[in-house]
Protein backbone atom coordinates (compact mmCIF):
# COMPACT_ATOMS: atom_id res chain seq x y z
CA UNK A 1 0.00 0.00 0.00
CA UNK A 2 2.95 2.01 -0.37
CA UNK A 3 1.13 4.14 -3.06
CA UNK A 4 -1.64 4.76 -1.10
CA UNK A 5 -2.44 8.71 -0.08
CA UNK A 6 -1.79 8.65 3.99
CA UNK A 7 -2.99 11.65 5.82
CA UNK A 8 -3.75 12.23 9.90
CA UNK A 9 -7.24 12.97 10.85
CA UNK A 10 -6.03 15.35 13.08
CA UNK A 11 -4.85 17.34 9.83
CA UNK A 12 -7.97 17.06 8.26
CA UNK A 13 -9.73 18.35 11.25
CA UNK A 14 -7.43 21.13 11.35
CA UNK A 15 -8.34 21.93 7.36
CA UNK A 16 -11.73 21.17 7.99
CA UNK A 17 -11.93 23.82 10.60
CA UNK A 18 -10.16 26.83 8.28
CA UNK A 19 -12.15 25.85 5.51
CA UNK A 20 -15.26 26.10 7.86
CA UNK A 21 -14.27 29.05 9.72
CA UNK A 22 -13.81 31.16 6.37
CA UNK A 23 -17.97 30.30 5.69
CA UNK A 24 -18.97 30.82 9.24
CA UNK A 25 -17.96 33.82 11.72
CA UNK A 26 -19.64 32.33 14.52
CA UNK A 27 -17.24 29.35 14.82
CA UNK A 28 -14.12 29.56 17.13
CA UNK A 29 -11.93 27.55 18.19
CA UNK A 30 -10.08 26.72 21.90
CA UNK A 31 -7.25 24.97 22.56
CA UNK A 32 -4.62 24.07 25.63
CA UNK A 33 -1.72 25.09 24.81
CA UNK A 34 -1.77 21.80 22.32
CA UNK A 35 -2.74 24.38 18.73
CA UNK A 36 0.65 22.42 17.13
CA UNK A 37 -0.47 19.16 17.56
CA UNK A 38 -4.15 19.53 17.91
CA UNK A 39 -3.78 20.97 14.52
CA UNK A 40 -5.76 23.81 15.70
CA UNK A 41 -2.77 26.37 14.87
CA UNK A 42 -3.92 25.57 11.01
CA UNK A 43 -7.50 27.42 11.73
CA UNK A 44 -5.15 29.68 13.72
CA UNK A 45 -3.14 30.80 11.11
CA UNK A 46 -6.24 32.11 9.20
CA UNK A 47 -8.34 33.41 11.95
CA UNK A 48 -6.18 34.58 14.65
CA UNK A 49 -9.11 36.16 16.47
CA UNK A 50 -11.05 33.49 16.67
CA UNK A 51 -8.92 31.09 18.25
CA UNK A 52 -8.46 31.31 22.23
CA UNK A 53 -5.65 29.39 24.07
CA UNK A 54 -6.84 28.51 27.63
CA UNK A 55 -3.57 27.44 28.94
CA UNK A 56 -2.97 24.25 29.88
CA UNK A 57 -6.16 24.30 31.84
CA UNK A 58 -8.77 21.98 30.33
CA UNK A 59 -12.01 22.25 33.08
CA UNK A 60 -12.01 25.81 32.66
CA UNK A 61 -11.79 25.55 28.75
CA UNK A 62 -14.63 23.33 28.16
CA UNK A 63 -16.73 25.41 30.37
CA UNK A 64 -15.32 28.41 28.68
CA UNK A 65 -16.59 26.88 25.80
CA UNK A 66 -20.18 26.47 27.25
CA UNK A 67 -20.62 29.86 28.02
CA UNK A 68 -19.36 31.28 25.04
CA UNK A 69 -22.06 28.89 23.37
CA UNK A 70 -25.16 30.64 25.17
CA UNK A 71 -23.92 33.51 23.09
CA UNK A 72 -24.43 32.03 19.46
CA UNK A 73 -20.74 31.04 19.12
CA UNK A 74 -20.15 27.35 17.96
CA UNK A 75 -16.73 26.52 19.74
CA UNK A 76 -14.65 23.59 18.28
CA UNK A 77 -12.98 22.85 21.94
CA UNK A 78 -9.60 20.89 20.84
CA UNK A 79 -6.75 19.05 23.13
CA UNK A 80 -5.80 15.53 23.23
CA UNK A 81 -8.85 12.68 23.75
CA UNK A 82 -7.33 11.60 27.46
CA UNK A 83 -7.51 14.95 28.59
CA UNK A 84 -11.00 16.25 26.97
CA UNK A 85 -13.23 12.93 27.62
CA UNK A 86 -10.61 12.17 31.04
CA UNK A 87 -9.62 14.74 33.22
CA UNK A 88 -12.26 16.94 31.86
CA UNK A 89 -15.33 14.42 32.24
CA UNK A 90 -17.47 16.02 34.90
CA UNK A 91 -17.58 19.49 33.02
CA UNK A 92 -18.60 17.71 29.92
CA UNK A 93 -20.90 16.07 31.50
CA UNK A 94 -22.64 18.78 33.66
CA UNK A 95 -21.64 21.99 32.23
CA UNK A 96 -22.17 20.77 28.22
CA UNK A 97 -23.97 17.54 28.35
CA UNK A 98 -26.77 18.39 31.01
CA UNK A 99 -28.06 21.57 29.68
CA UNK A 100 -27.29 20.21 25.75
CA UNK A 101 -24.93 23.04 24.67
CA UNK A 102 -23.88 23.61 21.57
CA UNK A 103 -20.13 22.67 21.50
CA UNK A 104 -17.88 20.79 19.90
CA UNK A 105 -15.19 18.55 21.50
CA UNK A 106 -12.06 18.26 18.52
CA UNK A 107 -10.31 14.85 20.38
CA UNK A 108 -7.03 14.39 19.01
CA UNK A 109 -4.67 11.65 19.74
CA UNK A 110 -7.37 8.93 20.16
CA UNK A 111 -6.07 5.66 20.86
CA UNK A 112 -2.90 3.71 21.65
CA UNK A 113 -1.76 5.40 17.86
CA UNK A 114 -0.16 7.91 19.74
CA UNK A 115 3.09 5.70 20.17
CA UNK A 116 5.65 7.16 21.91
CA UNK A 117 3.79 8.68 24.52
CA UNK A 118 2.96 5.74 25.85
CA UNK A 119 0.04 5.15 28.45
CA UNK A 120 -0.76 8.11 30.10
CA UNK A 121 -1.70 9.83 26.43
CA UNK A 122 -2.66 6.74 24.80
CA UNK A 123 -7.07 7.14 25.59
CA UNK A 124 -9.10 4.40 25.07
CA UNK A 125 -11.40 5.00 27.33
CA UNK A 126 -12.67 8.25 25.49
CA UNK A 127 -15.70 6.27 23.78
CA UNK A 128 -16.98 4.94 26.83
CA UNK A 129 -16.79 7.98 28.78
CA UNK A 130 -18.88 9.96 26.44
CA UNK A 131 -21.86 7.33 25.79
CA UNK A 132 -22.48 7.74 29.10
CA UNK A 133 -23.47 11.17 28.57
CA UNK A 134 -27.29 11.55 27.37
CA UNK A 135 -27.61 13.54 24.09
CA UNK A 136 -23.72 12.64 23.14
CA UNK A 137 -22.66 12.85 19.54
CA UNK A 138 -19.62 10.15 18.73
CA UNK A 139 -18.00 10.65 15.78
CA UNK A 140 -14.50 8.75 14.77
CA UNK A 141 -13.39 9.18 11.19
CA UNK A 142 -12.32 6.13 9.10
CA UNK A 143 -9.95 8.63 6.96
CA UNK A 144 -9.37 12.01 5.69
CA UNK A 145 -12.07 12.88 3.86
CA UNK A 146 -14.70 11.35 6.43
CA UNK A 147 -13.10 13.32 9.15
CA UNK A 148 -13.42 16.29 7.30
CA UNK A 149 -16.95 15.85 6.52
CA UNK A 150 -17.85 14.96 10.45
CA UNK A 151 -16.40 18.43 11.16
CA UNK A 152 -18.70 20.25 8.73
CA UNK A 153 -21.99 18.01 10.22
CA UNK A 154 -21.06 18.09 13.52
CA UNK A 155 -21.20 21.96 12.96
CA UNK A 156 -24.36 21.93 11.08
CA UNK A 157 -26.04 20.11 14.10
CA UNK A 158 -27.17 21.26 17.23
CA UNK A 159 -25.92 19.72 20.37
CA UNK A 160 -22.98 18.43 21.75
CA UNK A 161 -20.68 16.61 19.65
CA UNK A 162 -16.98 14.63 20.78
CA UNK A 163 -15.12 14.24 17.88
CA UNK A 164 -11.81 11.67 17.89
CA UNK A 165 -8.76 12.40 15.79
CA UNK A 166 -5.60 10.34 15.60
CA UNK A 167 -1.82 11.28 15.64
CA UNK A 168 -1.28 8.57 13.23
CA UNK A 169 -1.19 9.41 9.38
CA UNK A 170 -3.61 6.24 8.12
CA UNK A 171 -4.87 5.95 4.33
CA UNK A 172 -7.56 7.67 2.37
CA UNK A 173 -10.57 5.34 1.62
CA UNK A 174 -13.11 7.71 0.54
CA UNK A 175 -13.68 9.37 -2.53
CA UNK A 176 -13.66 13.13 -2.33
CA UNK A 177 -17.28 14.33 -1.98
CA UNK A 178 -18.55 11.32 0.51
CA UNK A 179 -22.07 11.61 1.70
CA UNK A 180 -21.30 11.19 5.76
CA UNK A 181 -24.71 11.39 7.71
CA UNK A 182 -24.56 11.63 11.81
CA UNK A 183 -25.42 8.22 12.98
CA UNK A 184 -26.16 5.92 10.12
CA UNK A 185 -22.91 3.40 8.74
CA UNK A 186 -21.53 2.43 5.49
CA UNK A 187 -21.22 -0.90 3.92
CA UNK A 188 -17.77 -0.77 2.51
CA UNK A 189 -17.99 -4.36 1.28
CA UNK A 190 -20.59 -6.64 1.07
CA UNK A 191 -20.57 -10.14 2.65
CA UNK A 192 -22.33 -13.07 3.80
CA UNK A 193 -20.66 -15.02 6.00
CA UNK A 194 -19.75 -12.23 8.57
CA UNK A 195 -20.00 -8.76 8.96
CA UNK A 196 -16.87 -6.81 10.21
CA UNK A 197 -17.94 -3.43 12.04
CA UNK A 198 -14.76 -1.22 12.63
CA UNK A 199 -13.88 2.40 12.77
CA UNK A 200 -11.30 4.91 13.21
CA UNK A 201 -8.72 3.90 11.82
CA UNK A 202 -8.98 0.37 11.44
CA UNK A 203 -11.28 0.52 8.97
CA UNK A 204 -8.98 0.23 6.04
CA UNK A 205 -7.05 -2.77 8.45
CA UNK A 206 -10.88 -4.45 7.97
CA UNK A 207 -11.44 -3.61 4.35
CA UNK A 208 -7.66 -5.73 4.00
CA UNK A 209 -8.59 -7.97 6.28
CA UNK A 210 -11.99 -9.09 4.41
CA UNK A 211 -9.79 -9.28 0.98
CA UNK A 212 -7.58 -11.89 2.94
CA UNK A 213 -10.96 -13.91 3.57
CA UNK A 214 -12.04 -13.50 0.36
CA UNK A 215 -9.09 -15.46 -1.20
CA UNK A 216 -9.82 -17.91 1.49
CA UNK A 217 -13.83 -18.59 0.60
CA UNK A 218 -15.00 -16.15 3.59
CA UNK A 219 -17.38 -14.06 2.61
CA UNK A 220 -16.97 -10.81 4.92
CA UNK A 221 -18.92 -7.78 4.73
CA UNK A 222 -17.70 -4.79 6.16
CA UNK A 223 -19.14 -2.21 7.96
CA UNK A 224 -17.89 1.38 8.53
CA UNK A 225 -19.30 2.52 11.67
CA UNK A 226 -17.88 6.76 11.81
CA UNK A 227 -21.04 7.32 14.60
CA UNK A 228 -20.46 5.47 17.81
CA UNK A 229 -23.22 7.45 19.29
CA UNK A 230 -26.40 7.32 18.48
CA UNK A 231 -25.28 3.88 17.29
CA UNK A 232 -27.10 2.76 13.61
CA UNK A 233 -29.09 -0.07 15.33
CA UNK A 234 -30.97 -0.71 11.74
CA UNK A 235 -26.95 -1.53 10.20
CA UNK A 236 -26.58 -3.30 12.83
CA UNK A 237 -29.41 -5.87 13.08
CA UNK A 238 -29.69 -6.21 9.22
CA UNK A 239 -26.07 -7.80 9.62
CA UNK A 240 -26.88 -9.81 12.53
CA UNK A 241 -29.68 -11.66 10.44
CA UNK A 242 -27.70 -11.66 6.80
CA UNK A 243 -24.65 -12.88 8.22
CA UNK A 244 -25.38 -14.37 11.49
CA UNK A 245 -21.99 -13.31 13.06
CA UNK A 246 -20.35 -9.89 13.72
CA UNK A 247 -16.94 -8.78 14.79
CA UNK A 248 -16.28 -5.63 16.00
CA UNK A 249 -13.35 -3.70 15.48
CA UNK A 250 -11.77 -0.05 17.24
CA UNK A 251 -8.83 1.35 18.52
CA UNK A 252 -10.26 1.68 22.34
CA UNK A 253 -10.98 -0.41 25.05
CA UNK A 254 -13.33 -3.27 24.38
CA UNK A 255 -15.05 -2.15 27.39
CA UNK A 256 -17.50 0.43 26.78
CA UNK A 257 -16.53 1.27 22.84
CA UNK A 258 -18.28 0.30 19.64
CA UNK A 259 -17.92 -3.36 20.65
CA UNK A 260 -19.93 -2.94 23.55
CA UNK A 261 -22.51 -0.77 22.04
CA UNK A 262 -23.11 -3.71 19.30
CA UNK A 263 -22.97 -6.02 21.75
CA UNK A 264 -26.33 -4.35 23.87
CA UNK A 265 -27.98 -3.87 20.48
CA UNK A 266 -27.44 -7.45 19.18
CA UNK A 267 -28.18 -9.22 22.94
CA UNK A 268 -31.41 -7.20 22.73
CA UNK A 269 -32.70 -7.72 19.48
CA UNK A 270 -31.15 -10.30 16.93
CA UNK A 271 -28.50 -12.55 19.45
CA UNK A 272 -25.82 -13.79 17.34
CA UNK A 273 -22.06 -14.54 18.21
CA UNK A 274 -19.68 -11.50 18.61
CA UNK A 275 -16.21 -10.86 19.02
CA UNK A 276 -14.85 -7.76 20.17
CA UNK A 277 -11.14 -6.37 18.16
CA UNK A 278 -10.24 -3.60 20.64
CA UNK A 279 -7.30 -2.83 23.32
CA UNK A 280 -8.35 -5.49 26.16
CA UNK A 281 -8.56 -4.32 30.04
CA UNK A 282 -4.60 -2.96 29.97
CA UNK A 283 -2.90 -0.12 29.38
CA UNK A 284 -0.64 0.79 26.60
CA UNK A 285 2.85 1.44 26.59
CA UNK A 286 5.33 3.29 24.52
CA UNK A 287 6.50 2.67 21.02
CA UNK A 288 5.87 3.08 16.97
CA UNK A 289 2.20 3.40 16.57
CA UNK A 290 2.36 0.88 14.08
CA UNK A 291 4.23 -1.14 15.62
CA UNK A 292 1.80 -0.93 18.94
CA UNK A 293 -1.01 -1.69 16.63
CA UNK A 294 0.64 -4.73 14.99
CA UNK A 295 1.27 -5.58 19.00
CA UNK A 296 -1.83 -5.64 20.29
CA UNK A 297 -3.50 -7.31 17.07
CA UNK A 298 -5.53 -3.58 15.94
CA UNK A 299 -4.08 -5.25 12.63
CA UNK A 300 -5.64 -6.87 9.50
CA UNK A 301 -3.78 -10.35 10.00
CA UNK A 302 -5.58 -10.54 13.58
CA UNK A 303 -9.09 -9.38 12.46
CA UNK A 304 -8.16 -12.24 9.86
CA UNK A 305 -7.33 -14.88 12.17
CA UNK A 306 -9.90 -14.17 14.69
CA UNK A 307 -12.69 -14.02 11.97
CA UNK A 308 -12.02 -17.20 11.10
CA UNK A 309 -12.09 -18.33 15.12
CA UNK A 310 -15.42 -16.63 15.10
CA UNK A 311 -16.33 -18.89 12.30
CA UNK A 312 -14.74 -22.32 13.34
CA UNK A 313 -12.71 -22.37 10.60
CA UNK B 1 -29.72 55.37 46.42
CA UNK B 2 -31.80 57.34 48.55
CA UNK B 3 -32.94 56.47 51.61
CA UNK B 4 -36.34 55.31 50.01
CA UNK B 5 -34.52 53.45 47.28
CA UNK B 6 -32.82 51.70 50.15
CA UNK B 7 -35.84 50.77 52.24
CA UNK B 8 -38.23 48.98 48.89
CA UNK B 9 -34.31 47.19 48.31
CA UNK B 10 -34.50 46.13 52.46
CA UNK B 11 -38.15 45.16 52.16
CA UNK B 12 -37.65 42.91 49.03
CA UNK B 13 -34.88 41.08 50.53
CA UNK B 14 -37.22 39.86 53.12
CA UNK B 15 -39.40 39.13 50.43
CA UNK B 16 -36.45 37.36 49.02
CA UNK B 17 -35.41 35.73 52.15
CA UNK B 18 -39.35 34.24 53.13
CA UNK B 19 -39.52 32.95 49.40
CA UNK B 20 -36.25 30.76 50.61
CA UNK B 21 -37.59 29.83 53.72
CA UNK B 22 -41.39 28.64 51.82
CA UNK B 23 -39.41 27.07 48.84
CA UNK B 24 -36.79 24.78 51.10
CA UNK B 25 -39.89 23.96 53.01
CA UNK B 26 -42.05 22.82 50.72
CA UNK B 27 -38.82 21.05 49.39
CA UNK B 28 -38.57 19.36 52.68
CA UNK B 29 -34.71 19.80 51.27
CA UNK B 30 -32.14 22.47 49.88
CA UNK B 31 -29.38 24.88 51.06
CA UNK B 32 -30.88 28.05 53.23
CA UNK B 33 -27.77 29.06 54.96
CA UNK B 34 -25.89 30.11 51.92
CA UNK B 35 -29.07 31.61 50.11
CA UNK B 36 -29.88 33.88 52.90
CA UNK B 37 -26.18 34.81 53.18
CA UNK B 38 -26.59 35.62 49.41
CA UNK B 39 -30.13 37.28 49.65
CA UNK B 40 -29.35 41.25 49.75
CA UNK B 41 -26.70 40.25 46.93
CA UNK B 42 -30.09 38.31 44.80
CA UNK B 43 -31.81 41.29 46.00
CA UNK B 44 -29.35 43.81 44.62
CA UNK B 45 -28.26 41.89 41.40
CA UNK B 46 -32.12 41.63 40.33
CA UNK B 47 -33.60 45.29 41.46
CA UNK B 48 -30.92 47.69 41.08
CA UNK B 49 -28.01 46.61 39.46
CA UNK B 50 -28.68 44.22 36.26
CA UNK B 51 -30.34 45.22 33.08
CA UNK B 52 -32.81 42.35 32.04
CA UNK B 53 -36.46 41.88 31.16
CA UNK B 54 -38.75 39.41 33.21
CA UNK B 55 -40.82 39.34 30.41
CA UNK B 56 -38.07 38.02 27.88
CA UNK B 57 -36.31 36.22 29.68
CA UNK B 58 -34.05 35.22 26.82
CA UNK B 59 -33.29 38.78 25.88
CA UNK B 60 -29.89 38.97 23.98
CA UNK B 61 -28.57 42.38 25.22
CA UNK B 62 -29.45 40.98 28.83
CA UNK B 63 -26.88 41.19 31.63
CA UNK B 64 -25.91 37.29 33.07
CA UNK B 65 -25.59 36.02 36.17
CA UNK B 66 -24.09 32.39 36.50
CA UNK B 67 -24.93 31.02 40.42
CA UNK B 68 -21.68 29.03 40.42
CA UNK B 69 -22.42 28.13 44.00
CA UNK B 70 -25.65 26.37 42.52
CA UNK B 71 -26.80 24.87 45.70
CA UNK B 72 -28.01 28.05 46.67
CA UNK B 73 -30.51 28.30 44.17
CA UNK B 74 -33.35 28.73 46.60
CA UNK B 75 -32.01 32.25 46.76
CA UNK B 76 -31.34 32.56 43.19
CA UNK B 77 -35.24 31.04 42.46
CA UNK B 78 -36.71 33.57 45.28
CA UNK B 79 -35.18 36.44 43.64
CA UNK B 80 -35.84 35.29 39.85
CA UNK B 81 -39.69 34.73 41.03
CA UNK B 82 -40.09 38.16 43.48
CA UNK B 83 -38.81 40.24 40.01
CA UNK B 84 -41.17 38.64 38.07
CA UNK B 85 -39.68 35.94 36.08
CA UNK B 86 -42.00 32.75 37.22
CA UNK B 87 -45.11 33.02 39.80
CA UNK B 88 -43.96 32.85 43.40
CA UNK B 89 -46.92 30.46 44.01
CA UNK B 90 -44.81 27.75 42.53
CA UNK B 91 -41.34 28.10 44.53
CA UNK B 92 -42.96 25.15 47.15
CA UNK B 93 -42.86 22.95 44.36
CA UNK B 94 -38.95 23.20 44.29
CA UNK B 95 -37.07 19.66 44.19
CA UNK B 96 -40.22 17.93 43.67
CA UNK B 97 -41.39 15.64 40.89
CA UNK B 98 -42.33 17.47 37.78
CA UNK B 99 -41.16 20.80 39.12
CA UNK B 100 -39.30 23.02 36.92
CA UNK B 101 -37.53 24.45 40.02
CA UNK B 102 -34.65 22.33 40.14
CA UNK B 103 -32.33 21.32 43.26
CA UNK B 104 -29.57 22.96 41.16
CA UNK B 105 -30.56 25.71 38.94
CA UNK B 106 -31.40 24.32 35.17
CA UNK B 107 -31.23 26.79 32.69
CA UNK B 108 -33.61 25.12 30.09
CA UNK B 109 -36.45 24.92 33.13
CA UNK B 110 -36.18 27.67 34.80
CA UNK B 111 -36.83 31.52 33.61
CA UNK B 112 -34.39 33.81 33.95
CA UNK B 113 -31.38 31.32 34.75
CA UNK B 114 -28.58 31.72 32.42
CA UNK B 115 -26.56 28.41 32.97
CA UNK B 116 -26.96 25.04 34.39
CA UNK B 117 -24.61 24.75 37.55
CA UNK B 118 -24.04 23.08 40.61
CA UNK B 119 -20.74 21.35 40.31
CA UNK B 120 -18.60 24.12 42.27
CA UNK B 121 -15.84 25.61 40.39
CA UNK B 122 -17.76 25.40 36.93
CA UNK B 123 -20.12 28.36 37.02
CA UNK B 124 -17.38 30.87 37.32
CA UNK B 125 -15.61 29.43 33.98
CA UNK B 126 -18.99 29.60 32.39
CA UNK B 127 -19.47 32.85 32.98
CA UNK B 128 -15.72 34.02 32.13
CA UNK B 129 -17.02 32.26 28.49
CA UNK B 130 -20.09 34.32 27.90
CA UNK B 131 -17.66 37.51 29.41
CA UNK B 132 -14.83 36.41 26.78
CA UNK B 133 -17.70 36.05 24.35
CA UNK B 134 -19.75 39.10 24.86
CA UNK B 135 -16.02 40.66 24.44
CA UNK B 136 -16.05 39.14 20.88
CA UNK B 137 -19.31 40.04 19.73
CA UNK B 138 -18.48 43.65 20.92
CA UNK B 139 -21.73 43.71 22.99
CA UNK B 140 -21.89 45.58 26.05
CA UNK B 141 -23.11 43.73 28.50
CA UNK B 142 -22.10 42.59 32.10
CA UNK B 143 -21.30 39.20 33.68
CA UNK B 144 -21.96 38.33 36.89
CA UNK B 145 -20.89 35.29 38.86
CA UNK B 146 -21.05 33.86 42.25
CA UNK B 147 -19.21 31.71 44.06
CA UNK B 148 -18.54 30.63 47.98
CA UNK B 149 -15.90 30.91 49.98
CA UNK B 150 -15.71 27.09 49.86
CA UNK B 151 -16.02 27.00 46.76
CA UNK B 152 -12.66 28.54 46.33
CA UNK B 153 -10.84 25.44 47.49
CA UNK B 154 -11.74 24.04 43.97
CA UNK B 155 -9.24 24.36 41.43
CA UNK B 156 -11.15 24.75 38.53
CA UNK B 157 -11.76 28.84 40.49
CA UNK B 158 -8.47 29.95 39.54
CA UNK B 159 -7.99 28.47 35.73
CA UNK B 160 -11.26 30.48 35.42
CA UNK B 161 -9.86 33.65 37.44
CA UNK B 162 -6.76 33.11 35.33
CA UNK B 163 -8.54 33.08 32.20
CA UNK B 164 -10.45 36.08 32.86
CA UNK B 165 -7.24 38.26 33.97
CA UNK B 166 -4.96 36.88 31.03
CA UNK B 167 -8.16 38.27 28.96
CA UNK B 168 -8.83 41.67 30.42
CA UNK B 169 -12.62 40.42 30.99
CA UNK B 170 -13.35 43.78 32.91
CA UNK B 171 -16.84 43.19 31.85
CA UNK B 172 -16.86 39.98 34.16
CA UNK B 173 -17.64 40.68 38.43
CA UNK B 174 -16.65 37.77 39.88
CA UNK B 175 -18.65 37.89 44.40
CA UNK B 176 -17.88 36.04 46.54
CA UNK B 177 -19.83 34.57 49.34
CA UNK B 178 -17.19 35.28 52.32
CA UNK B 179 -20.08 33.49 55.26
CA UNK B 180 -17.42 31.86 56.65
CA UNK B 181 -19.01 28.32 56.61
CA UNK B 182 -19.58 25.59 54.37
CA UNK B 183 -21.10 21.57 54.88
CA UNK B 184 -18.45 20.57 57.20
CA UNK B 185 -17.73 23.13 59.06
CA UNK B 186 -15.72 27.07 59.23
CA UNK B 187 -13.64 27.59 56.23
CA UNK B 188 -11.03 28.25 58.07
CA UNK B 189 -11.04 24.81 59.67
CA UNK B 190 -12.05 22.52 56.32
CA UNK B 191 -10.02 24.04 53.76
CA UNK B 192 -8.67 27.65 54.80
CA UNK B 193 -8.76 29.69 51.76
CA UNK B 194 -6.91 32.91 52.99
CA UNK B 195 -6.11 35.13 52.30
CA UNK B 196 -8.86 36.10 49.53
CA UNK B 197 -7.92 39.20 48.91
CA UNK B 198 -4.28 38.50 47.91
CA UNK B 199 -4.90 35.48 45.88
CA UNK B 200 -7.42 37.54 43.73
CA UNK B 201 -5.34 40.76 43.53
CA UNK B 202 -2.05 38.60 42.71
CA UNK B 203 -3.73 36.87 39.65
CA UNK B 204 -4.71 39.96 38.60
CA UNK B 205 -8.00 41.27 38.99
CA UNK B 206 -9.35 44.13 41.17
CA UNK B 207 -10.69 43.79 44.39
CA UNK B 208 -13.00 45.06 46.24
CA UNK B 209 -14.40 44.31 49.94
CA UNK B 210 -17.58 44.73 50.87
CA UNK B 211 -20.23 44.14 53.93
CA UNK B 212 -22.62 41.65 51.59
CA UNK B 213 -26.18 42.87 54.24
CA UNK B 214 -25.88 45.78 53.27
CA UNK B 215 -27.30 47.63 50.06
CA UNK B 216 -25.28 51.01 50.57
CA UNK B 217 -21.78 48.54 50.59
CA UNK B 218 -23.43 46.34 47.93
CA UNK B 219 -23.95 49.77 46.19
CA UNK B 220 -20.40 50.60 46.23
CA UNK B 221 -18.98 47.50 45.49
CA UNK B 222 -21.30 47.57 42.43
CA UNK B 223 -19.81 51.79 41.57
CA UNK B 224 -16.52 50.05 41.97
CA UNK B 225 -17.30 47.52 39.02
CA UNK B 226 -19.00 49.94 36.68
CA UNK B 227 -15.64 51.93 37.67
CA UNK B 228 -13.27 49.24 36.42
CA UNK B 229 -14.97 48.03 33.40
CA UNK B 230 -12.52 49.86 30.15
CA UNK B 231 -9.64 48.80 32.54
CA UNK B 232 -8.70 45.45 31.92
CA UNK B 233 -9.38 43.56 34.71
CA UNK B 234 -12.09 41.27 35.94
CA UNK B 235 -13.39 43.05 39.05
CA UNK B 236 -13.91 40.49 42.50
CA UNK B 237 -16.73 41.80 45.51
CA UNK B 238 -15.61 39.90 48.29
CA UNK B 239 -18.45 40.11 50.29
CA UNK B 240 -18.49 38.99 53.96
CA UNK B 241 -21.96 37.92 54.80
CA UNK B 242 -23.44 36.34 58.24
CA UNK B 243 -24.72 32.43 56.93
CA UNK B 244 -28.93 32.02 57.79
CA UNK B 245 -29.08 35.82 57.93
CA UNK B 246 -32.52 36.91 58.91
CA UNK B 247 -33.47 33.96 60.40
CA UNK B 248 -32.61 33.60 64.32
CA UNK B 249 -31.95 30.23 64.72
CA UNK B 250 -29.95 29.53 61.69
CA UNK B 251 -27.72 32.31 61.67
CA UNK B 252 -24.00 31.21 61.62
CA UNK B 253 -25.19 27.69 62.54
CA UNK B 254 -23.32 25.57 60.21
CA UNK B 255 -26.07 22.81 60.16
CA UNK B 256 -28.29 25.11 58.35
CA UNK B 257 -26.18 24.98 55.19
CA UNK B 258 -28.35 21.82 53.76
CA UNK B 259 -31.02 21.49 55.89
CA UNK B 260 -34.79 22.76 55.19
CA UNK B 261 -37.38 23.98 58.44
CA UNK B 262 -39.44 21.98 59.28
CA UNK B 263 -43.60 23.49 60.10
CA UNK B 264 -42.42 24.70 63.56
CA UNK B 265 -39.22 26.26 61.97
CA UNK B 266 -40.82 27.58 59.07
CA UNK B 267 -43.32 29.54 61.52
CA UNK B 268 -40.54 30.89 63.60
CA UNK B 269 -38.59 32.07 60.50
CA UNK B 270 -41.41 33.81 58.80
CA UNK B 271 -42.25 35.06 62.04
CA UNK B 272 -38.71 36.33 62.21
CA UNK B 273 -38.89 37.86 58.63
CA UNK B 274 -42.19 39.36 59.23
CA UNK B 275 -40.48 40.87 63.05
CA UNK B 276 -37.67 42.44 60.23
CA UNK B 277 -40.09 44.02 57.81
CA UNK B 278 -42.37 45.83 60.83
CA UNK B 279 -39.14 46.86 62.00
CA UNK B 280 -37.98 48.65 58.34
CA UNK B 281 -41.43 50.00 57.59
CA UNK B 282 -41.17 51.51 61.18
CA UNK B 283 -37.92 52.89 60.57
Amino acid sequence: MADVKKVATRQSYGEALKELGAVHDNLVVLDADLANATKTDIFKKAFPERHFDCGIAEANMMDVAAGMSTLGLVPFVSTFAMFASGRAFEMVRNTIGYPHLNVKIGATHGGISVGEDGASHQCCEDFALMRSIPGMTIMSPSDDVEARAMVKAAYEMNGPVYLRFCRLATPVIHEEGFDFKVGKGEVLSEGTDVAIIANGILVPEALEAAKVLAEQGISARVINMGTVKPLDEEIVLKAARECGKIVTVEEHSIIGGLGEAVCSCVAEHCPVPVKRIGVNDEFGHSGPAVELLKQFGLCADNIVAQTKALLGK
Amino acid sequence: MTAEQKKALQLRAVSVREGILTSTHGAKAGHPGGSLSSADLFTYLYFAEMNIDPENPKWEERDRFVLSKGHTAPGLYSALAERGFFPKEDLPTLRHVGSYLQGHPNMNTVPGVDMSTGSLGQGISAAAGMAKAAKFLNKDFRVYTLLGDGELAEGQVWEATMFAAHYKLDNLCIIVDLNGLQIDGPTSVVMNTAPVDEKFEAFGCKVVEIDGNDFDELEHGFKKFHKNIGKGKPTVILMRTTKGKGVSYMENQVGWHGKAPNDEEYAIGMADLAAIRKQIEEA
